[in-house]
Parts: structure tokens; sequence; C-alpha cells
């Protein structure tokens, strides 16, 4: 009889789910945008997400063992931050560039505040932007998809061609931007990873199906910016799809403002999150001297999380709300 | 020979032990300001430390004339007599320095090291001891001003005192020389001079209660007993 009567502690009910099946999901999702970005911009591309990778692996290696931690490499946590650190740089950026991303995202962002799910920021998106302000010319050699990447044409991606448009209308600079479709398919210049919306929204829709995000963020995000570029673009429908398929958009709503670490646990913070993310992209859109704002966006979402998760606490069930005298009181 | 060690430990203590900028955290404005370049870093480091010891010795030595209830005012007057000094000194003979510091090189009237070592040191100790005291605190500041700056113009400007560095002039990490580039190396050498002098038995600067602080032995609010509100707010 004893035996067969286990006491144990709670949980007593547990899920499969593991940190590495999780990341690797998320890799998979990932796999359409890196083939898509193959195909745009070269052999290059998949070079240069090598190195990010290896980089990014190498500096969880090492970060933990310097720390004497335990190692993490089997969560592929870090084989995920390096897809995409890869995805937000242009594929002309040298490879020591990119190593220093890596570096600074796993070792500075992610073991220095403790490892995986200690991190206060995305470490993508914070090495994506200290690469931006500390090489700006390297981080914005956009090139045309399907041109020799070793002697590449520069050319302008559709949110520096957006910036330029007064009020919504994208017809005055029409000849400069690609079609909706050619925006959908991601033939047009811009970070690696984030020309193809497509590929990133059917990898995004197989996380949520998969359940390992929820869709509020990324629905919020996406929809915070297309109410603020319909009121900014004066109803013009047209340029609200350029806004939402250009730029980082699609990459941020769906892999990066949803990591785990950095974003609210309840549904109502989730909102708040994403209409957060979505108002601060849109402002640096419309009026910021940037062209692109969602990974700044993201950033300054991230810092305010715990805020966010103070404010959005859930009621325990049957609990009565304390009485204002009460709380002077106790003030 | 008691007190001779007592004395160079005065001296020595300002440059890790208790590293006014890196164990005190004083003096945080003109430290990120001011270390984007090597030279006017030391340029700082210098002028600070020259104002450092001179009020230091003048509070000491007045120490005992300076009524307790005004004695704010007078330790700004006698630092501001000083500080002017200095700059008169430095626009007639360093005119490139003066405009490199610029608008900082006044601002050492209100920098909270020289204030703070008036008030935690030279008016409490002797002449001699409160100018080792203000030479100690000054050698620390102006080394980790060398430091920071090293870091900050050889990665983010590619030059180190003007000459420039193969490779990283080329190809110089912007971050470093801008506010966040700052606060990292800020954080960075901060961390490894606790481990310093965490080292030498010093415990770590961690809201660990009055007894861990480095100003400890200086503080008036140590020799009290913690009051309810300094324990809530920790």
């Amino acid at each position: 009889m004893a035996k067969k009567l286990t006491v144990s502690a709670s949980p007593h009910v547990r899920s499969n789910e593991t940190t590495t099946g999780i990341m690797l999901d998320v890799i998979i999702a990932l796999v359409p945008a890196l083939v898509m970005s193959v195909v745009y911009f070269g052999l290059r591309a998949l070079l240069l997400t090598a190195v990010t990778v290896c980089s990014a692996v190498l500096a969880e290696y090492v970060s933990r063992k310097v720390m004497k931690r335990s190692g993490t490499l089997g969560d592929l946590s870090a084989v995920v931050t390096g897809i995409i650190l890869a995805f937000n740089l242009p594929s002309t950026l040298p490879f020591w560039m990119a190593a220093i991303g890596s570096v600074v995202a796993i070792v500075v962002v992610k073991q220095m505040f403790g490892g995986i799910g200690q991190n206060f920021v995305n470490p993508a998106m914070t090495a994506r932007i200290i690469l931006m302000v500390s090489f700006p010319t390297a981080m914005a050699q956009w090139v045309a998809p399907f041109t020799n990447s070793w002697d590449a044409v520069t050319t302008a991606t559709p949110m520096a061609t957006l910036a330029s448009v007064q009020g919504g209308d994208v017809s005055a600079v029409a000849s400069e931007l690609p079609s909706l479709a050619e925006m959908l398919l991601g033939r047009h210049g811009g970070s690696m990873g984030e020309v193809c919306s497509i590929a990133l929204i059917c990898g995004g829709i197989y996380l949520i199906l998969r359940k390992v995000i929820s869709p509020v963020i990324p629905l919020t995000f996406i929809g915070t910016v297309a109410v603020c570029m319909l009121v900014a673009g004066g109803g013009n429908l047209e340029f609200v799809a350029y806004q939402l398929l250009g730029g980082g958009l699609m990459l941020g709503a769906f892999f990066m403002a949803t990591d785990y670490a950095t974003s609210p646990i309840n549904t109502k913070g989730k909102i708040v999150f994403g209409i957060g993310c979505g108002l601060i992209t849109s402002v640096i859109r419309i009026f910021g001297a940037l062209p692109e704002g969602v990974s700044f966006s993201i950033i300054l979402m991230n810092i305010l999380v715990p805020h966010i998760e103070n404010m959005t606490r859930p009621k325990p069930f049957g609990a009565v709300k304390e009485k204002k005298e009460k709380k002077e009181a106790k003030a | 020979m008691a007190e001779k060690k007592g004395l160079i430990k005065e001296f020595s203590k300002g440059i890790i032990a208790e590293n006014p900028v890196l164990r005190l955290v004083l003096g945080t404005c003109p430290t990120l300001a001011t270390t984007t370049s090597v030279e006017s870093a030391v340029g700082m480091g210098l002028a600070a430390s020259a104002v450092l010891v001179c009020s230091n010795v003048a509070i000491s030595a007045l120490r005992k004339v300076i009524p307790d209830k005004v004695r704010i005012p007078a330790y700004i007057v006698i630092i501001a007599s000083f500080v002017t000094i200095v700059q008169m000194l430095v626009k007639a003979f360093m005119p490139a320095l003066d405009e490199q510091l610029g608008v900082y090189l006044p601002l050492i009237v209100v920098n909270c090291i020289i204030l703070g070592r008036a008030e935690a040191f030279a008016s409490k100790n002797p002449v001699l001891a409160s100018a080792l005291d203000g030479l100690g605190m000054g050698v620390g500041f102006t080394v980790a001003l060398f430091l920071m700056s090293s870091v900050r113009e050889i990665l983010g400007a590619g030059t180190f005192y003007g000459i420039s560095v193969p490779f990283l002039a080329e190809n110089p990490m912007l971050i470093f020389i801008l506010p966040p580039g700052g606060f990292f190396v800020f954080g960075v050498l901060m961390a490894a001079v606790n481990r310093l002098a965490e080292k030498k038995g010093k415990p770590r600067a961690e809201l660990r209660g009055c007894e861990a602080c480095p100003m400890a032995h200086s503080c008036a609010l140590n020799k009290k007993e913690e009051s309810k509100e300094e324990v809530s707010k920790k």
C-alpha cells in the first residue's frame, strides 16, 4: 500500500514541455525566414548566420565556465539568440562585427544578469541596437535581393523611403517602392531575416498553434501600429500595408516581443505591452529621426515590464478591495 | 610607528578600498562626462585632486573655528576659492584643456568627492592626515578616470591620448564614447574594484547595513543606532 501512494510536494501535474523543446520549436519557426534570406541575399547570409550562432554558443559556453555555473548549451537558447540576431543584421556586415553582437547579447545582456530567464531586455535586440549605435555605416549597408552580395549595390529600405512620405501619400514615391506583393515576399532591401514577411508570419502562426507564444502580443503590437498608421496616413490603406510589411515589425512582433523573460505574464499585461510597443514604434516611424523604431520600442517596453506586471496584478479569487483608510495607515 | 602606519593608510585607502568613484560612488557626473578622452580625464582628475588637497588642508586647519551650523556654506566658500584659483591657472597655462573640460572645471565646486571628504574627514581630523586623505582620494579619482577614459577612448575613438591605434581607428565602436558605453565601462570597473577590495578583506559595497559601507568609520549615522527609517529604506 505504501508503495502505491506517492507523497510529494506540489506541483503534481507537469507538462512534458522543456526549454529545449520550446527553443526547438522557435528554431523550426525561424527556418522559412532563414531559407528566404539565403535565397535573397546569397550564401553570405547563411555564413553570417553561422557566425552569429557559433559565436553565441561559444560565448555562452565560455561565460558559463568562467562564472563557474552549470553548462546551458543544451537548452538551445544561444542558438535561437544567434539566429534572431543574424536576422537583424544587413547581409553585408563584417563577420567580426556580427561576432561582437553575439558576445554582447549572450555575455552582457544574458549571462551577466544570471543566464536564461534572467535577462531584463531581449538579448538579440540589445545587440542590434549596440551594433547600430557603434557602427552606424556598416549597419546601414542594405543590399537589394538577388544581387551578388560580394560586390552588392546598396539600396534604401522601404522604411527610409516611407519616412519621406507626407501624409500617407504613397503614390508620390511609388516608383521607389517595391509592390505590395514584393513587400510580402521580401523582395526589398532590409535586414536579412526581416524582409520576407510571409515567412515570418508562417513561423509566427506555427508558434501560436504549438502554443509556444500567445497571440496577444503580436496582435496588439501589429494592430496598434496599423491604427496609428491609419490615422497618420489619413486613411490610406496602402500606406498602412507598407508600414506593416516593412521594417522589422513582423520579426519583432512574433519573435522578439514575445520573449518569455522580457514580456508580461498576464493577458492584461500582454495587451498593455503590445499596445506600448506599437505606439512607440509608430511614434518613432512618424516623428523620429530614424526610419525604423521596432527595436527601440521593444527594448523600452522590456524595461517597463516589471511595472506593467505590478499594475496588472491579478485579483486572487474572493479577494476584497483593501479600504483606502487602511492603506493610508499602512503607509 | 603605529601613527605612521595610520597615516600611510589614510593615503592608500583612497586608491582601492575607498576609491571615491568606484567604491563610494561619488563624483559620478564629472566621471561620466570627462572620460571620453584620456587627456580631458587626466586633466579633470588632476584639477580636482589639487582642489581636494588644498580644501582638505584649509578645512582641517579651520575645523575648530567654523561653527557647526554654518559649516556647509563655509566649506563651499573655501572650495570655491580654490576652484577659482585652479580654473585661472588652467586658463592661463593650458587653454586647450580648459576648452575641453568646459563647464566641468568650475563645476568642481559642487563635486561631491570634495565636499564629501570635507564633511566626512577633514572636519574631524588633523591637518596632515587630512592632506594625505585628500591626496589619496585625488589619486584614486585620477586613476579611476584614467582607466575609464583609456577604455572608452581606445574602443570608442580608436585613439589613446590622441595617438591612433591600428585597426581600431578605422572601426571605432562609437557607443563607448556615448553615455551608455560610459555607464557600461563604469559598471564593469566598479565590479572589478569591488572584487579587488573584497579580496583584501573589505566587505562588498552591497546593501548589508552600515557596517559594510566603505565610509562606515567616518559616517555619523553609524555611531547612532540605525533609525527605523533607515532600515525600512533598505
